[in-house]
């Protein structure tokens, strides 16, 4: 059953990457001029015979069928197409950058998870107490404080006005000689950037946790535990955790893609050299192809944790049916 | 019906202060030009005058000498004007969807949910700023963006109220009274999904505003505009010595937003008294 299971959400996710891939591929219709415009620009030259054979080269002058086919099989096989400004494939720049913004999302992941479980528990233990509403006005905040500006405040306070850690970049040039103090160097470096990135997650799972805790801790077999006289601690972190814990992931898997729209501010503020700047970097320099690739590969990460968060549901919560 | 809405909104406190702070945003973009009539773009004074130096400058000047009280009041109008245009259009694109796809259901739906997922898939924030540097920056292209990426949490949930609303007696009895498919869904359902589309329009509209704030930090606003996410980000060069440039209008962004989730949680208790609150 669970064999069949992820056949049918695999080939639902195929379904869904070639509808992307098709919305890419119209965007980059629609987009006013296209690469032979730009390039033709700057050469300096709109020598009409010259257009008409870049045209040619680029396929661009095919029917818009046959091109969104070709766009597609490329795409098939892994080519992401040609970025201009870099003169290199945008696979392979891809690539390079996708370790460290994956690196900071997984930090931040983690910041994230384990504060708001805490935090969350912690509320739910002491409902309406000083420390509920304490935690529950901070949630608030987060939830209102636009990324990007929290981490300029981050910078001001904690490397500007105290001096404790860096402001920007992934690690100091020439700084570190061992594998150890490079590693540690890196570290201080995503302190800043994960922090700010997790602020608004952490808030979500916070009040999500809370929640989850008190539906959980007000039913049958939790009233059961407390009964055999187990501590009130035991039976929050022992028996209710567990179950309420489950809307956790479901929600880890709808925020993903938040999740990768807050890492383009977060590392244009913080230098960070991952995707998310390379976005940045597209932008301004009009790498339509770039930028396409970037969210076609995102959109992809998506669907991977989508159906990761599926598989890994089922095992957590056995009363989950498959079909 | 209005007074007993009213009373259930004001038994949440939070949500009474949030109306009062939202309230507070648009007389600021209303009222505030007239009242202020300063101008954001001019050169009115010395460069880095910090809030509290003069009292005609009463939020202090930018790199260039520019009042900062008055960007503040400008930046009100952008965002309320943005927020509330971009959760318009993403609140008819969504109940259009969602209405076709649960009340007509079979192949329709199957259809329209696919298409509503392929857009949930994709990260919201990078299909902004994708859309946004394809059509050229400028208030109608970001509201338009912020709109086809928001719309497909409310398609959802009126797809789901038409489902079960579709099933209620009184709706079955309005098409044994041989009420037409079109006037039943006009005048019947879609009334009845009004409630939870406003809590969550409320909430999008916040989105909306930090998305703005967002495009506009990055260098993707309205060139034309004077917006809180462009006054963050032309201070960030003088984060060293004057932090105010940057942290007076995310204060302005931060309440905002906070009033308009405030406003929201109100609403959410004030329209379904049936859920309890925990």
């Amino acid at each position: 059953m669970a064999g069949r299971f992820l056949v049918r959400r695999l080939a639902q996710a195929v379904v869904t990457v070639v509808c992307i891939a098709i919305l890419n591929f119209l965007l980059l219709h629609l987009a006013p001029g296209d690469v032979v415009d730009v390039l033709a620009g700057e050469a300096g030259a709109a020598d009409a015979r010259y257009v008409a054979e870049l045209r040619q080269k680029f396929g661009l002058d095919q029917p818009i069928v046959a091109q969104l086919g070709r766009y597609l099989w490329s795409l098939a096989q892994l080519d992401l197409g040609h970025s201009f400004r870099y003169e290199m494939p945008v696979a392979q720049l891809i690539l390079q950058r996708l370790g460290p913004t994956l690196l900071l999302m997984a930090a931040s992941l983690g910041i994230a998870f384990a504060g708001g479980l805490v935090l969350g528990v912690t509320a739910s233990r002491q409902a309406r107490s000083l420390a509920d509403n304490v935690i529950s006005v901070l949630a608030l905040l987060a939830y209102a404080t636009p990324l990007f500006w929290l981490g300029l405040m981050l910078i001001v306070l904690f490397t500007l006005k105290l001096g404790l850690l860096p402001a920007g970049g992934m690690y100091t040039i020439g700084a570190a000689e061992t594998a150890a103090a490079h590693a540690l160097d890196v570290l201080r470096h995503l302190i800043l950037p994960a922090t700010t990135l997790a602020l608004f997650y952490m808030a979500t799972y916070t009040r999500l946790m809370r929640t989850s805790m008190l539906e959980v801790l007000g039913s049958d077999y939790v009233r059961t535990a407390y009964a055999k006289g187990l501590s009130e601690r035991l039976v929050a972190y022992r028996h209710a955790l567990r179950n309420a814990i489950l809307p956790m992931v479901t929600v880890l898997g709808v925020q993903v893609g938040s999740f990768f729209g807050g890492a383009v501010v977060v590392e244009v503020v913080f230098g960070w050299p991952g995707l998310g700047r390379l976005a940045f970097e597209a932008i301004f320099q009009r790498d339509l192809n770039l930028l396409l690739g970037i969210l076609l590969l995102s959109s992809c990460l998506v669907i991977v944790v989508n159906l990761a968060v599926d598989l890994l549901y089922t095992r957590l919560d056995p009363r989950i049916e498959l079909d | 019906m209005r007074r007993g809405l009213w009373q259930r909104y004001r038994k949440n406190r939070a949500a009474v202060l949030g109306l009062g702070v939202f309230g507070a945003v648009v007389a600021t973009a209303v009222l505030g030009p007239l009242l202020y009539g300063g101008d954001p773009w001019a050169l009115a004074t010395r460069p880095f005058l910090w809030p509290g130096d003069r009292a005609d400058f009463p939020l202090g000047s930018d790199a260039m000498g520019r009042d900062v009280l008055a960007g503040l009041i400008h930046g009100a109008a952008v965002s309320l004007t943005i927020g509330l245009t971009a959760t318009a259009a993403a609140v008819g694109i969504g109940t259009a969807i969602g209405a076709l796809a649960g009340y007509l259901g079979g192949w329709v739906d199957d259809v329209l949910m696919r298409f509503t997922e392929v857009f949930q898939t994709i990260p919201n924030f990078i299909f902004v700023i994708v859309l946004v540097t394809i059509f050229k920056p400028s208030i109608r292209t970001t509201v338009l963006a912020i709109g086809i990426v928001s719309w497909p949490s409310i398609a959802r949930l009126v797809r789901a109220q038409c489902l079960s609303l579709r099933r209620r007696e009184f709706v079955q009895a309005c098409v044994a009274l041989g009420m037409s498919q079109s006037r039943i869904l006009w005048r019947q359902i879609l009334p009845n999904c009004l409630a939870p589309v406003i809590v969550l329009g409320s909430i999008m509209v916040a989105t909306a505003i930090l998305v703005e704030a967002g495009l506009a930090f990055l260098g993707l606003g309205d060139p034309n505009v004077m917006s809180w996410g462009k006054m963050i980000g032309d201070g960030r060069g003088s984060l060293r010595t004057a932090w105010y440039l940057s942290a007076i209008p995310g204060v302005a962004i931060l309440l905002t937003v906070l009033s308009l989730n405030l406003v929201g949680e109100g609403l959410n208790d004030a329209l379904n008294p049936r859920l309890g609150r925990h």
